[in-house]
């Protein structure tokens, strides 16, 4: 049922607990696989790339942002892969999606920026109008 | 291999197709009108100055520039090193450094030292974009210098549409709006503020190839030598950044030498075809990439967009209030600054920290750009220097008569004084060792301090015995007693 199972990824508690529920749907169906999504958007690409310059380095960093859910997803023995992508993180994840061919997408209802879901409306919120897929939203 | 070619040729034009590049493109020259005029109007020069400078840089960076999606034109940090040139020699001299400025990037492209640009620390470089961004919005304080309150007011507009508008719609530059009603509002009042039109003329022909008046004397090169070489170092640097960032976001690399070069085939053009130097635009890249594009197109649409809807609409562009193109530039100076560095100041090291903070400081004090980032770099250096030139110089008995130093650390001229300090030689022992493996001789100072050491235990009539030496060190050693040999001594 659910073979391909996105996560979306920031970093935050509430991606740590989505990524407590991807597992739970990998358990129900065999050989499933987790793509962990990971958004860089433009504003802290150009922060990043002024702080580190060198790409290696900042791929290493981005990874270290999300090592809570890798090490969690590692313990529990998932299939998963990490994807960096690039691009505003509502519109972002949705693309990625629809494009991916997946059969549900897990996404924490609240990630890092506060302050932006309040000024423009939540993340979660366009993933569950956009997205062609199931989605499931973690409280 | 020539079906390769095209391929690769059209990937690299049409980035994400024909449609994201024309539409991208479009977007951008929108955007890039204010600017290119505030631009000029920092820099002290007519606004077609800048906006004829977008044009060309534009369009000839479509063709030769090294980062496909990048967009370059008339820049703040290019236009605040210009001031005092415009302001003691004229336009024809800024024209010239212009054109000097381009060849010396040529030329910094030929020779392949893109590269050196990562001796240029990071916390120079963030130092370097917020000080640009601080005196943007200084330069801004003028405008408002004994103006009335309608300035205030209208600024504030402005301000108000810019950030609020893209809650409404994305699909038009926000800064766009904001000057579209400004102007709106004054004309309809009649109210008497300073416009555009106010600063000088405004193109309204194709620009045309020109030689820069200017006598083709020794002094003449004195005088446009400095700015032109401050304007190639910062041009680059902002470029070669952009590019970086460009790079990240489209998850492709580029090349940089390319890059420099094709910065500096802009500037020579823009130069003779009465342009002000430019560079890459790191908000105007952000911009494009957002709007979808990744190709050479977007920048070539861009260029000529910019320039027909200038031609089309000079009229209506002469009565853009100047308070429209305050909040435009408030708003720029607002992104180019990087909050997340002002943020993070306390979790990042102290030598780091105050790096940056000096080349900010140097840059507000002089307002030249070039100079922080000179200070920002010798200061980074000494830090470093300090930071490596710490010994450690651990020693113990060995036999009752024998005493053994073990270095650790990088000798060289600043760590010397350190080494030599580090030993006992009144000590009553017939033996020592000098362990060497854990260190490494740079330079003629560190071999002259072992030499020193070891001719002050000798004069205690104390045996000196050097170990571990690594192939590196042993081998200066060699070289420098065989040069002291040749000179005689």
């Amino acid at each position: 049922m659910y073979k391909r199972i996105m996560l979306a990824v920031d970093g935050s508690d509430h991606s740590q607990r989505a990524a407590q529920h991807a597992v739970y749907l990998t358990k129900t169906t065999e050989n499933s696989q987790i793509d962990c999504v990971y958004i860089v958007d433009p504003e802290t690409a150009k922060s990043e790339v002024l702080k580190y310059g060198d790409s290696d380095i900042l791929t290493n960093k981005r990874r270290e942002k999300i090592t809570n859910v890798e090490e969690f997803l590692q313990e529990q023995g998932a299939s998963y892969e990490v994807k960096i992508v690039h691009g505003e993180p509502g519109p972002g994840l949705v693309k990625t999606a629809n494009e991916g061919g997946y059969d549900c997408v897990v996404v924490g209802s609240r990630g890092l920026n506060n302050l932006q879901s309040m000024v423009l409306g939540s993340v979660s919120h366009k993933v569950a109008k956009r997205v062609e897929c199931p989605v499931m939203i973690i409280k | 291999m020539r079906r390769l070619n095209t391929e690769k040729l059209k990937k690299e034009w049409m980035g994400n197709g024909l449609k994201a590049e024309v539409m991208a493109g479009i977007v951008v020259a929108l955007a890039l009108i204010p600017e290119a005029i505030a631009f000029s109007i920092i820099a002290g020069v007519d606004p077609q100055v800048g906006l004829y400078a977008a044009f060309c840089i534009a369009v000839v960076i479509a063709f030769v520039g090294g980062r496909p999606g990048m967009i370059s034109g008339a820049t703040g940090a290019m236009a605040l090193l210009m001031i005092t040139l415009v302001a003691d020699y004229g336009l024809e001299y800024l024209l010239a450094a212009t054109i000097l400025a381009g060849i010396l990037q040529i030329l910094f492209g030929v020779f392949k030292l893109a590269s050196i640009m990562k001796f240029v620390p990071r916390s120079v470089m963030i130092g370097f974009v917020n000080a640009l961004a601080i005196l943007i919005f200084l330069s801004q304080l003028d405008h408002f210098e004994g103006a009335g309150w309608e300035m205030y007011a209208f600024t504030a507009m402005a301000l108000f549409i810019i950030y609020l508008f893209p809650k409404v719609s994305k699909s038009v530059p926000s800064t766009l709006v904001a000057i579209v009603a400004v102007t709106a509002v004054v004309v309809f009042m009649g109210s008497n503020v300073g416009t555009v039109g106010d600063m000088g003329a405004l193109p309204d022909t194709l620009p045309v190839f020109l030689i820069p008046s200017i006598p083709l004397t020794f002094e003449t090169l004195q005088i446009i030598f400095p700015y032109a070489l401050a304007l190639a170092v910062v041009g680059l640097l902002e470029s070669l950044l952009t590019a970086s960032i460009v790079d990240d976001m489209t998850d492709s690399d580029s090349n940089k030498n390319k890059e420099s070069r094709g910065q500096g085939y802009a500037n020579v053009t823009t130069g003779f075809f009465g342009g002000m130097a430019g560079c890459a635009m790191i908000g105007q890249s952000v911009i494009n990439v957002k709007s979808g594009a990744a190709g050479r197109l977007s920048s070539l649409v861009a260029g000529v967009f910019l320039l027909f809807l200038i031609l089309v609409l000079g009229d209506l562009v002469v009565q853009i209030p100047l308070a429209a193109l305050a909040g435009v530039m408030i708003m720029v100076s607002i992104s180019t600054f990087d909050w997340n560095s002002l943020f993070t100041i306390h979790k990042i090291p102290k030598s780091d920290a105050s790096v940056m903070i000096v080349t900010v400081g140097t840059v507000v004090i002089t307002h030249d750009l070039s100079i922080g980032v000179l200070a920002g770099v010798l200061l980074s250096a000494i830090f470093f220097a300090a930071k490596i030139s710490k010994m450690k110089v651990k020693s113990k008995v060995e036999e009752e008569t024998k005493r053994l130093y073990q270095v650790e650390g990088q000798l060289f001229f600043a760590s010397v004084t350190d080494f030599i300090d580090s030993f006992d030689y009144n000590e009553a022992v017939n033996r020592v060792e000098i362990d060497m493996s854990g260190s490494h001789l740079w330079d003629d100072s560190a071999v002259d301090a072992l030499q020193r050491v070891k001719d002050k235990f000798e004069q205690k009539g104390i045996v000196v015995e050097v170990t571990g030496l690594n192939e590196e060190s042993s081998r200066l050693i060699e070289r420098t007693s065989e040069a002291l040999k040749a000179s005689g001594h």
